[in-house]
């Protein structure tokens, strides 16, 4: 069990989609190393996920764990922006994204 | 959609009155913004646009709701004898909760669209088939989103997303101020095609709700500001003053008024379909002829109603035997419905609509209404105007003989606020003043216009009773009751 859980919430295979999991990975991969785990829903396809959070906007990302939930909108493009939202850990190389 | 053809196709909303305005309802497979202020009963409209889609033309509807939570909406409609639960186990109703949950605001960081909300709405619309489609209040979406353009576009998108699925859509948005102020978020640009301003306006002191269609692009539709109200029970009802009266009858059957000599006076009694005025200072007999004109109804075995805005039941029954009047008998007859309300337990619209429900219910020969003049304690003067154009019009259309009495604010001469008004429409004025003659009050009584007939033109002289109304000889000398006279001898 990780110690980050996120869930990324996106409408079919957008630029924003991508770009937005492109971040989430990006932002994990340098600052979490390998504690952490992502899920990926497409709300085109599993509409009744999104009803349940009541999500409005993608992409949406959720912080699942560590408690309390927090969730952030947007393609993450700032990676400095995401992390401090995500309550993440200060970065293992410079964050490649505008910041 | 025929746009090309020249015609836009239309759904009736359901929604009472609305789609007389509307001629025929919202333009079919479009987008139709409701805009309002604070309580203009905007949301009402979208709950009864899907409710009655459903109840009447069973068509399933989606209901996004932006501010208030979807229990908090079950509730509003309980009071208006909805049952959405019941419309939701039955797959025809189904909620989009897109209200700000009590998770602390969204953190944005980057790009983003509303791809997530147009997939919920288009997979609820997919999966009960949904023909209609509201979105309320979209105002808070504007206050959720810093970027209004990014939004406003996104909006869009949704609109096109609703009518590539076929669905005919209500969009509402607050409004800040009373009049041209909507345009704050924009949003008329994008569904400018239909517009429709609910409006909840202060004048004189009194609320009048009113509705207009500001656009239906390429296709027609009634202009202005029209009444409506709400109503427990009934909800959301349009009152199309106006269009009721379209057919005119002009019945020459005459039906009596109850007093053998008035209706001589009269040429034969009133016409069948008319709508009388019975003017007169407090005190002269108004109420009596009301009384003997509906009592002549119940004798014959006509349902009759009388509504009264000025006395109590008791006092009413207690006047009515004074004068010979048994009320509480012919009500046990079943011949008569007795309403009294106090005009102020009420705006005028409600009563309009209450006054509607008795008369659809009873379906009286002949109905009577005291006082028109204690209505004006509710209403401004275009309010009262409309109400009694509705009202006679109304009743004419079901033939409805009907008596309106109305107080003079002087007890000798000049005419009420209230005739101002309803003279116009109003097919026959009995005319009852004080008259000073030698030193001596006496009554006088005359019929001001009686429609097509060839009727008694002189003022007479008439008394009261414990038997009623008995009218005497015309007054001798000049006498001018009307208070045009001039140079009579005691213009009164």
């Amino acid at each position: 069990m990780s110690s980050y859980s996120f869930r990324l919430y996106v409408t079919g295979e957008t630029t924003l989609s991508r770009e937005a999991e492109a971040n989430l990975r990006a932002l994990c991969k340098n600052r979490l190393v390998d504690d952490y785990e992502i899920e990926i829903v497409d709300i085109l396809e599993r509409s009744a996920l999104a009803e349940e959070e009541q999500i409005i906007a993608t992409p949406t990302i959720m912080r699942l764990a560590p408690l309390p939930r927090l969730r952030v909108i947007g393609d993450l493009s700032d990676h400095e922006r995401a992390a401090r939202a995500f309550g993440l850990p200060g970065p293992a190389i410079r964050d490649e994204g505008r910041g | 959609m025929r746009d090309k053809s020249g015609g836009v196709t239309k759904i009736p909303t359901g929604i009472d009155g609305f789609d007389l305005i509307a001629l025929g309802g919202l333009p079919a497979n479009r987008m139709t913004l409701v805009a309002g202020t604070t309580g203009s009963g905007k949301t009402l409209f979208g709950l009864e646009f899907l409710m009655k889609g459903i109840l009447q033309f069973d068509e399933p509807g989606v209901f996004v709701t932006f501010e208030e939570s979807p229990s908090d909406l079950r509730k509003v409609m309980t009071a208006f004898d909805y049952d959405i639960d019941g419309k939701e186990e039955s797959g025809e109703w189904t909620f989009i909760d897109a209200t700000l949950t009590s998770s602390p605001q969204d953190v944005v960081v980057g790009d983003y669209d509303l791809g997530a909300l147009i997939a919920r709405i288009g997979a609820a619309v997919q999966s009960i088939g949904a023909k209609r489609v509201v979105l309320d209040s979209t105002g808070s979406l504007f206050s959720r989103f810093a970027d209004t353009g990014h939004v406003r576009f996104e909006l869009f998108r949704l609109a096109a997303a609703l009518r590539e699925q076929g669905t005919t859509s209500v969009l509402t948005m607050e409004i800040a101020g009373e009049r041209n102020a909507f345009s704050r978020f924009g949003v008329e640009e994008f569904v400018a095609d239909n517009v429709v301003v609910l409006r909840n306006i202060l004048e004189e002191a009194k609320r009048r709700r009113t509705i207009e269609i500001l656009k239906f692009r390429g296709a027609p539709h009634r202009t202005g500001e029209w009444l409506f109200t709400i109503v427990a029970s009934e909800g959301f009802i349009v009152i199309p003053v106006s269009l009721l009266g379209t057919k005119e009858l002009a019945s020459s059957t005459r039906v009596s008024t109850g007093n053998t000599e008035v209706d001589r006076m009269c040429g034969g009694g009133f016409y069948r379909d008319s709508a009388i005025i019975v003017s007169g200072p407090t005190g002269v007999g108004k109420t009596l002829m009301a009384i003997q004109f509906i009592a002549a109804g119940v004798a014959q075995g006509e349902c009759c109603v009388l509504f009264s805005f000025e006395e109590s039941r008791d006092q009413l029954i207690r006047n009515a035997a004074s004068w010979g009047f048994d009320l509480p008998m012919m009500e046990r007859s079943g011949n008569l419905r007795i309403a009294c309300e106090y005009p102020e337990m009420a705006s005028l619209e409600d009563h309009f609509v209450s006054m509607k429900q008795v008369i659809e219910e009873y379906q009286p020969v002949r109905l009577a209404v005291d006082n028109l003049s204690a209505l004006e304690r509710v209403a401004t003067a275009r309010g009262l105007r409309d109400f009694i154009i509705g009202m006679t019009s109304f009743v004419k259309h079901q033939e409805i003989t009907s008596l309106f009495t109305s107080t003079t604010r002087t007890l000798m001469g000049a005419s009420s606020i209230t005739e101002a008004h309803i003279s116009a429409i109003t097919d026959t004025i009995v005319v009852m003043r004080y008259a000073e003659l030698a030193g001596e009050i006496r009554r006088a009584i005359t019929l001001l216009k009686m429609r097509g007939s060839s009727h008694d033109t002189r003022v007479r002289e008439f008394s009261i009773d414990g038997e009623g109304i008995h009218v005497g000889m015309a007054f001798g000398q000049s006498i001018g009751i009307l208070g045009l006279a001039g140079g009579g001898e005691s213009v009164i």
